[in-house]
C-alpha cells in the first residue's frame, strides 16, 4: 500500500506517518503543497491520498480537481483545519472520498483510513 | 470587535491542546493590547481574509515554546531550526482553522502561517481594529493569543463613513 502525504506542514506529515506506520504502512511518499503532489503522483503512483487544503503554490482543492481529471478511483482523504459544512461538500464534490478535521486523535485518523480504504475496495 | 469572535478561540485552543497535545489551557481574561511589541518572543501569524479580515497571532515564552514544540512533535528542536516554526506555525493554523468553523453565519479563511523570532518585535495590524489578548497558561508555561479581526461589513461601514466624512 503506497501512500502519499501532501501537507506544507512537516510536523503534520510526520505525526501522519506515525500513525501509518502503527497501522503497518511503511511504503510513504511526502509532497509539500499541490504543485509537488502533482510531479510525484505519476513516479509514486499512490494506492491512498492524504491532502491538507490550506497550503502556498497550490492548495489541497486545486490539487484534488486536477488530480481527479487523470484518476478517478485512487481514494483521497482530505486531513485539514476547514471544517465548515459548505468545505466538506465542496471537498467531496472535487472528488474527495472522506474528511478529517484537524486537530484529530491518531484513533480518529486510523479509523477514516480504514474505512475509507474498505469502502474503495468494496466499490 | 465582536465578542462572539472570541469565544471561538477560547474553545479553539483548548480543543487543539487537548486533542494534539493532551495538555489543558486555562484561558485568562480577555484584555486589550496596550503597545505594539508582540506579548512574547516566538510568534506566529495568520491572516484572515472573507467575511472576517484581519490576523491572528499566538506568541509564546521562549521556553513555553520549546516544552510545547516537544510535546507537540515528539522530539527536541532548537528554537532556530526549521522544525520547530513549522510546529508553531501548525498550532496556529489549527487554532484559527477551528475558530474561523465557529464564526456563525460568517465565512473566513484563513493564509499560510509565518513564525517570527526574538525579543520585542512588532507585529502591525490595522490600526483602527483594537487587539484582543487571550493569556493563556498551561503546565508547559504561558503563550498568548492576539486577536485584531473585524467583520467585513463593519469594516465597509467605517469606510463609508469616513469616504463620508471626507466628503
Amino acid at each position: 500500500m503506497k501512500i502519499l502525504l501532501v501537507d506544507d506542514s512537516k510536523t503534520m506529515r510526520n505525526i501522519q506517518k506515525s500513525v501509518l506506520s502503527q497501522l503497518g504502512y511503511s511504503e510513504l511518499e511526502e509532497a509539500c503543497d499541490g504543485q509537488d503532489a502533482l510531479s510525484k503522483v505519476k513516479a509514486f503512483d499512490p494506492d491512498l491520498l492524504l491532502v491538507d487544503w490550506n497550503m502556498p503554490n497550490m492548495d489541497g482543492l486545486s490539487f484534488v480537481k486536477a488530480y481527479r481529471q487523470d484518476d478517478k478511483t485512487t481514494p483521497i482523504i482530505m486531513v485539514t483545519t476547514e471544517a465548515e459544512k459548505s468545505r466538506v461538500i465542496e471537498a467531496i464534490k472535487a472528488g474527495v472520498n472522506n474528511y478529517v478535521v484537524k486537530p484529530f486523535t491518531p484513533d480518529l485518523l486510523s479509523q477514516r483510513i480504514q474505512e475509507t480504504l474498505e469502502k474503495c475496495a468494496a466499490a | 470587535m465582536d465578542p462572539a469572535r472570541i469565544t471561538p478561540f477560547i474553545k479553539s485552543v483548548q480543543n487543539v491542546f487537548a486533542t494534539m497535545l493532551q495538555l489543558p489551557v486555562e484561558v485568562e481574561d480577555p484584555q486589550i493590547k496596550q503597545g505594539k511589541s508582540a506579548t512574547y518572543d516566538v510568534t506566529a501569524i495568520i491572516g484572515m481574509s472573507g467575511d472576517c479580515v484581519g490576523s491572528v497571532v499566538l506568541s509564546f515564552e521562549q521556553e513555553s515554546a520549546l516544552r510545547i514544540v516537544a510535546l507537540f512533535t515528539g522530539t527536541e528542536a532548537s528554537v532556530d531550526s526549521p522544525d520547530f516554526a513549522d510546529a508553531v506555525g501548525e498550532l496556529v493554523n489549527m487554532i484559527s482553522g477551528g475558530a474561523k468553523a465557529l464564526f456563525e453565519g460568517r465565512k473566513a479563511s484563513i493564509s499560510t502561517p509565518s513564525v517570527v523570532l526574538g525579543s520585542n518585535h512588532v507585529v502591525s495590524t490595522q490600526t483602527d481594529v483594537p487587539t484582543i489578548v487571550l493569556p493563556c497558561v498551561t503546565d508547559c508555561g504561558r503563550f498568548a493569543i492576539e486577536i485584531a479581526i473585524q467583520d467585513q461589513v463593519e469594516s465597509a461601514d467605517a469606510d463609508s463613513q469616513s469616504a463620508a466624512t471626507t466628503a
